[in-house]
C-alpha cells in the first residue's frame, strides 16, 4: 500500500490540499489502481520505439492571430481578483 | 404531432414547408426540459434559443440564410451542448464547483459552425466533472438519470447530452469523447453517438482533459442525423493545430461483401451474457445480408485500459493545472500564492478529478515516469499497430460498447476501478485515434444496448453508411 507520506508528497506536487480522510481514501484507491497498472509489465515492447506518435496535424506558424479587443476584456473579467486591466496575484513569499 | 419526436431531417422539412416554425419547435423542447426530472441540463439558455429561433424563422420566410447563403439543414433545429464546450456569454461549468460561475468569453469552433448554420442552442448539458467518468455520477451537480429507468445512470461522461436526445429534450446534441464519453452514454440511453477520428473536428473551445485523446462529436436520434451534424462541425481549424483538412465523402457502402472484423479478445469473461447475445445477433444480421465476418485478434488490447488510465490522467494533471484560482473560477483566500493554489484546487475539485490528478502526477513524477508514462506510450504504439494490421484485412470492426447495460445509480461509486472497467471496449479507439460509433441494436428489459462500429482513420463515411443499413435491418 502506498504510504500516507507519499500521498501527501504527490498532493503537494499537484498543488492539492487534501483532508485527513481524503488522504486515507487516496491511499486505498491509488494502491488498487497502481496494482492494476502492473499488468503493463507483461506487455512486450514495440520492435521500434517511436519517440513521437504523430496523429497528423501540424503546429501552426508562430504568428500573431488578430482577435477582437473585447476578448481581452472578457478574459480579464473572468479573473477572480483584478485591478484595471491587470489580474492580481498573491505574493509568492 | 409531438414536435420533439422529429429527426433533424423531418424537422427541417416541416420548417421548409411551413408546417410549424422554429419558435414552435424550440418552445416544445423548452417545455419538455422544464418538466423533466432527469437532471440532463445544467443550464437552459432560453433567451438565446428563442432569439436564434426567431432568426431562423426569418431566414425561412426570406428563403435564404445570413449573407444570402442557402439555408442549412441545422437551421432552426434545437440542440443541446455538453457543458465542457464554450458558448459565448453563457456559463460553462464542466460540472465542477471550480467553474460554477465561469462565463465563456468566446465560442468554441464547433459552436461557431453551428451558429453559422442557424442552430438553436437550448442549453448546456450535465456531465461527469471535467468529463472524467463513465456513469455521469461524478457531476458536482448530481447525476443524470437514465430516461429508460430513472434508478439507473445515463452513462458518462456526456450523460446529459445522451439523456436529452433520448428523452426528446433536444433534437441532437454535442458531446466529447476521451475514452468512451460519447459512445458509452449513447449505448446506455439508446441513441446514436459518433466519436470522430482524432483531428476530424476542432477542439478549440472544449475544456481540455486528455489532449491526445479528446474529440468532439454528435449524439443524435439516428444515423442520418449524426451524419448531418458531423458534416457541419468537421474540418480544419487554424485554432486547433491537430485538426486536419478533411472533407467528408458521401458514400454508399452496403453490407454485401463487406468484411467485418470481430475481435476475439472482446468476447471473454466479464461481458454480460445478454449484451453478448445482442451484439452477436446484430453481427449475424449483417452476415445474413452478405457481409463476411472475420475473427480478428488485437493482442495488445488487454493492456488498453491500464494504458489509458495512465495516459489520460497524466495529460489531465497537466491540463487541469490551469485551474489555480488566478485566471478564472473559484479562488480561495490564502496567506501566500501556494496557499491560494492548494485551497482553490482542494476545495474546487471533486473526488474523481482529484484522484486522476494524483494518478497523473504520480505517474509523471521522478522515479516512476519510465515504469508508467513511458511504458504506457509504448503500449499505445502496440495498440495502434494492432488496429493498423486489422484494417489490412477488414473494412470495419464490430464489437460491444460496454460489457454491461446501464448500471444502478450508486452501484459502483465506492470502487473507482470497477467504474473504469466499463470503459474496456471504448478506450482503445481513443488511444489509436480511430473513429467509433455507438448505435442501439437491442434491449435487455427496458435497457438499451449499443453496438460499436470502429473504422480506420477518417472513414466516418464507411461507418455511417454501414450503420444506416444496420439501422434499417432493425426497424
Amino acid at each position: 500500500m502506498i504510504s500516507k507520506e507519499e500521498v501527501q508528497h504527490i498532493a503537494k506536487l499537484a498543488r492539492l490540499e487534501l483532508t485527513e480522510n481524503e488522504v486515507e481514501k487516496m491511499q486505498k484507491d491509488l494502491s488498487a489502481i497502481l496494482d492494476y497498472f502492473n499488468l503493463l509489465k507483461k506487455a512486450p515492447s514495440p520492435a521500434k520505439i517511436l519517440q513521437e506518435q504523430n496523429f497528423g496535424g501540424q503546429a501552426r506558424k508562430d504568428e500573431i492571430l488578430p482577435r477582437d479587443a473585447s476578448l481581452a476584456e472578457k478574459i480579464i473579467a473572468a479573473a477572480p481578483d483584478k485591478k484595471d486591466d491587470y489580474i492580481k496575484v498573491k505574493t509568492v513569499f | 404531432m409531438d414536435l420533439t419526436e422529429l429527426t433533424i431531417k423531418q424537422a427541417h422539412e416541416g420548417l421548409k414547408k411551413g408546417d410549424f416554425t422554429s419558435v414552435d419547435l424550440t418552445k416544445a423542447y423548452l417545455e419538455k426540459i422544464k418538466k423533466s426530472d432527469l437532471n440532463s441540463f445544467l443550464s437552459v439558455t432560453e433567451d438565446l434559443a428563442l432569439s436564434q429561433a426567431e432568426e431562423a424563422d426569418a431566414a425561412f420566410a426570406k428563403g435564404y440564410g445570413a449573407q444570402g447563403k442557402k439555408i442549412g439543414m441545422l437551421c432552426g433545429i434545437p440542440c443541446a451542448i455538453k457543458d465542457a464546450i464554450l458558448v459565448e456569454g453563457q456559463k460553462c461549468t464542466a460540472a465542477s464547483k471550480i467553474l460554477e460561475n465561469y462565463i465563456a468569453p468566446y465560442d468554441a469552433t464547433v459552436i461557431k459552425k453551428l451558429k453559422e448554420q442557424g442552430a438553436v442552442i437550448l442549453g448546456k448539458t450535465n456531465l461527469d466533472e471535467f468529463a472524467m467518468g463513465g456513469s455521469g455520477e461524478n457531476s458536482a451537480f448530481g447525476p443524470t438519470k437514465n430516461p429508460h429507468d430513472k434508478t439507473r445512470v445515463a452513462g458518462g461522461s456526456s450523460s446529459g447530452s445522451a439523456a436529452a436526445v433520448a428523452s426528446g429534450e433536444a433534437c441532437y446534441s454535442l458531446g466529447s469523447d476521451t475514452g468512451g464519453s460519447i459512445r458509452l452514454p449513447s449505448s446506455f440511453c439508446g441513441v446514436t453517438g459518433l466519436k470522430p477520428t482524432y483531428g476530424a473536428v476542432s477542439r478549440y473551445g472544449l475544456i481540455a482533459f486528455g489532449s491526445s485523446l479528446d474529440q468532439i462529436g454528435p449524439i443524435a436520434k439516428n444515423v442520418e442525423d449524426a451524419e448531418i451534424v458531423f458534416k457541419a462541425i468537421s474540418g480544419k481549424d487554424k485554432m486547433d493545430a491537430t485538426s486536419t483538412d478533411y472533407k467528408f465523402e458521401e458514400s454508399n457502402i452496403s453490407l454485401k461483401g463487406l468484411k467485418i472484423g470481430v475481435p476475439k479478445e472482446y468476447f471473454v469473461e466479464g461481458i454480460d451474457k445478454e449484451v453478448e447475445k445482442i451484439t452477436r445477433n446484430s453481427i449475424k444480421k449483417a452476415e445474413n445480408q452478405g457481409a463476411k465476418i472475420i475473427e480478428i485478434s488485437l493482442p495488445s488490447v488487454e493492456f488498453a485500459l491500464a494504458c489509458y488510465y495512465i495516459i489520460a490522467p497524466c495529460e489531465a494533471s497537466a491540463n487541469l493545472a490551469r485551474f489555480d484560482g488566478i485566471k478564472y473560477g473559484l479562488s480561495e483566500k490564502g496567506k501566500d500564492l501556494l496557499d491560494v493554489y492548494l485551497k482553490s484546487k482542494g476545495h474546487g475539485f471533486g473526488a474523481e478529478v482529484k484522484r486522476r490528478i494524483m494518478i497523473g502526477t504520480y505517474a509523471l513524477s521522478s522515479g516512476y515516469y519510465d515504469a508508467y508514462y513511458k511504458k504506457a506510450q509504448e503500449v499505445r504504439q502496440l495498440i495502434k499497430q494492432d488496429f493498423a494490421k486489422a484494417f489490412e484485412k477488414v473494412d470495419l470492426i464490430f464489437c460491444p460498447v460496454s460489457p454491461v447495460p446501464a448500471i444502478k445509480i450508486g452501484e459502483r461509486t465506492g470502487d473507482p476501478l470497477s467504474m473504469y472497467l466499463m470503459d474496456i471496449y471504448t478506450v482503445s479507439v481513443n488511444l489509436a485515434g480511430l473513429p467509433g460509433l455507438s448505435m442501439p441494436v437491442g434491449k435487455i428489459g427496458d435497457l438499451p444496448v449499443g453496438l460499436q462500429i470502429i473504422g480506420n482513420h477518417f472513414q466516418e463515411n464507411k461507418i455511417l453508411s454501414v450503420a444506416s443499413y444496420i439501422e434499417k435491418l432493425l426497424t
